[in-house]
């Protein structure tokens, strides 16, 4: 058993997903929440823009959801009925919006309050989309499933952003936002000595008025009006999210892929993590190309172009020839994959980097999610030539 | 439907925008188009619009800027976000003031969330620019990340119903101009031969469609070629031929490594044909590199291979490359 991963699905309360996009994120984060769930704990997953599919087998497909989490029916995850006692699983489809409507209406005075936030065009805009609403909503969430206490794990996956830190600040960018500081002085109504400033303030809204369409500046300045009186509410709430992503109990989990620019990204995330003293719990690595032998590659590259030479000869150094040839090629990337991981490896250490195989297929239901649990928990050995070629032709394909 | 493509037909339009889902080489296709037009003589400059380090490190270059800088021979780069465009925005209005303030209280993502489509507009207003004034034969731009790409394209019509008078309008309308016109615009659309990526780009080709903008072609990344398949028996017996010493754990492993990516090749090709069935789009497979790291060389490679594709799709060879298992042609 691959102890590591096994003490961390057992222990951790809260653990947060992180990496670029593509690199099977939202479907870790799952595997995860399954395997806690088969060892008896209450898990729940926060996922993020799943496809159809693993939407779909996690019941998240459809569309008048919201974003309140769904039990999964155990006969999904646990199909032979092997788990320990009382582990549930349930999933969420992070809605940002809705999320956001819900913490309006909770930090709103009163409801005609509510009504005139939700109506603005400004804020709705944010809701949807501002680079960051995301970010934050997904925190927030994480948050609201912690404070439930209805889970002993909460397993979220994040958005894919430009910065993969962004998340971790998003909260209190955010509140900055809201709290639209700049803005409020130059809608300010006019008084005493503040009068200069804001005739000039005037002149400047009217410009950018003109420029950017009216509409669009009224909007602002509404929302802000409204607005008044709720970021006390917000800034807390911020507060306790910061607390809560800064708690020893929560921990991260880096995902990547063996692709150049997808394990620059998470070495450069465990750097930054390293660094603001956030607990790397280790990393899931997807996708590795196999390793079907223990020789060297460029051995086998010599007796590929040995062959080569000789391909006219007879049938025989033909398909010898192509064989070689192929083989040399997956040992080169083979090798080079397994290079590239040391950098990680060391920014990871003392916690584990986990190395997953090429599946056949995408993951996307609960056959090919137990596969990656059986690959991620239960074998040390993946990787050693005996086995290799056994497990990836025990492979189910679905189609 | 027979559908024509060739080589100088493949960049009619001097604005190419590149767009994909993460992860299937969006960027590195970008680069690939880009030196394939340079290499016919074009003057091409490249857009990142989100500031990833992507392209810059394809070419081992710094990172971009909103400067162009020179990546190779006729491939020139640079960088265009929303915040620049922005204050640039201002800035040809004769509004300098304008723009200093709004940069100096920290107000410009307030305005850019002001109306979500305004800072995709501005981007797509400087990249209109940039056409307009001819400087480049073609202008490739390295979309936002799939999903966001729609969103992006998008932006000009959603404006032009926000916002009813000012610049702000006259640029969306511009842009919106620029975009649904086929001899100016088209989109090259990237994936990878697999169930989600397909998904994802069907979505896409065909939501663009119902924007009237222009898919060119779609590349398909990451192809394997087959190999022979071979039992161990089979590969001791051609040892044994070619008068050759081979140790069992060798032959076991020649079997193995070829079997495995005839698998990956049957799954590419069932995705490849779902692919086909559903968009009439010109669809070119790129290979699969064995490298992790795809510097110069690398784009280099796939720049050829795409350069073939587009030949062998002219002449209605693909079926060249493409045995599928059943001997059926792709």
């Amino acid at each position: 058993m691959s102890t590591a991963f096994v003490e961390i699905v057992e222990n951790s309360t809260t653990l947060v997903c992180c990496g670029s996009g593509g690199v099977g994120k939202t479907t870790t984060a799952a595997v995860i929440a399954m395997a806690a769930a088969r060892k008896g704990r209450n898990s729940v997953v926060v996922t993020i823009d799943p496809a159809r599919r693993l939407a779909h087998a996690l019941g998240l497909d459809t569309s008048d959801l919201g974003d309140d989490p769904r039990a999964i029916d155990p006969a999904l995850w646990d199909p032979e009925n092997k788990r320990v006692e009382n582990g549930s699983m349930s999933a969420v489809m992070l809605n940002a919006k809705s999320t956001f409507d819900s913490l309006v209406e909770k930090y709103a005075n009163n409801p005609a309050q509510v009504g005139r936030i939700l109506d603005n065009t400004f804020y709705k805009n944010i809701s949807a989309a501002l680079s960051g609403t995301q970010e934050y909503m997904a925190m927030e969430k994480l948050y609201e499933l912690h404070e439930s206490g209805a889970y002993d794990l909460v397993v979220i996956d994040t958005p894919p952003s430009r910065n993969a830190l962004d998340f971790l600040d998003a909260p209190n960018r955010m509140t900055k936002f809201l709290e639209g500081r700049a803005f409020r002085v130059l809608t300010a109504p006019a008084r005493g000595g503040m009068r200069l400033v804001t005739r000039a303030a005037r002149v400047f809204l009217r410009t950018t008025a003109r420029v950017l369409g009216s509409e669009v500046l009224d909007d602002i300045v509404e929302f802000f009006g409204v607005f008044e009186g709720m970021y006390e509410g917000f800034h807390h709430r911020a507060a306790h999210v910061r607390d809560l992503l800064a708690h020893e109990s929560t921990l991260f989990m880096l995902i990547a892929s063996p692709r150049r620019d997808a394990l620059e990204e998470a070495e450069f995330f465990a750097e930054q993590l390293r660094e603001k003293n956030f607990p790397i719990a280790g990393a899931i690595v997807n996708r590795l190309h196999p390793h079907f032998t223990e020789s060297l590659a460029q051995a086998t590259r010599l007796r590929s172009e040995t062959f080569t030479e000789r391909a006219n000869e007879n049938e025989a150094t033909t398909l010898l020839a192509e064989l070689y040839a192929n083989l040399a090629s997956f040992q080169e990337v083979a090798q080079k994959e397994r290079d590239h991981l040391v950098r990680l490896e060391e920014l990871v250490s003392p916690g584990p980097v986990e190395k997953i195989p090429f599946l056949g297929e995408d993951v996307h239901d609960f056959s090919t999610l137990r596969l990656l649990e059986d690959t991620l928990f239960s074998k040390d050995t993946l990787f050693s030539k005996d086995t290799e070629a056994d497990k990836i032709a025990a492979i189910p394909h679905a189609q | 439907m027979r559908l024509v493509m060739d080589l100088s037909a493949f960049f009619e339009s001097r604005v190419c925008i590149v767009s994909g889902k993460g992860g299937v080489g969006k960027t590195t296709l970008s680069a690939v188009l880009a030196v394939m037009a340079a290499s016919s003589g074009q003057q091409v400059l490249l857009v990142d619009v989100e500031g990833k380090s992507g392209l810059s490190n394809a070419f081992g270059a710094n990172p971009l800027e909103y400067e162009a800088v020179t990546l190779s021979q006729g491939v020139f780069a640079r960088n265009i976000t929303a915040e620049q465009a922005l204050l640039e925005f201002f800035q040809d209005h004769n509004l300098n003031w304008v723009s200093k303030r709004l940069q100096s209280m920290n107000l410009v993502d307030v305005i850019a969330t002001a109306a979500p489509g305004i800072k995709d507009i501005l981007v797509l207003g400087k990249v209109k620019q940039i056409e307009r004034r001819g400087t480049y034969d073609l202008i490739i731009v390295d979309a936002p990340a799939a999903g966001h790409t729609l969103t992006f394209l998008n932006s000009a019509a959603g404006l032009i119903d926000a916002v009813r008078v000012g610049p702000v309008r006259t640029q969306a309308r511009d842009v919106q101009e620029m975009l649904t016109d086929p001899s100016r615009t088209q989109v090259i659309l990237t994936t990878l031969p697999e169930e989600t990526p397909v998904n994802e780009t069907v979505e896409t080709a065909e939501a663009l469609v119902d924007l009237k903008i222009k898919v060119g072609a779609v590349l398909v990344n990451g192809w394997y070629s087959p190999c022979p398949a071979a039992t161990v028996d089979e590969i001791r017996a051609a040892a044994v031929t070619a008068g050759t010493v081979m140790p069992d754990e060798e032959a076991q492993a020649l079997a193995d490594a070829s079997s495995f990516v005839n698998m990956r090749h049957r799954l590419q090709q069932t995705q490849l044909a779902r692919l086909e069935d559903m968009l009439a789009l010109p669809i070119l497979q790129l290979p699969f590199l064995f490298t992790a790291d795809l510097g110069r060389p690398g784009i280099d490679t796939l720049t050829k291979a795409l350069e073939t594709a587009i030949t062998d799709f002219e002449t209605e060879a693909p079926a060249v490359t493409l045995p599928s298992s059943d001997g059926k042609t792709a």
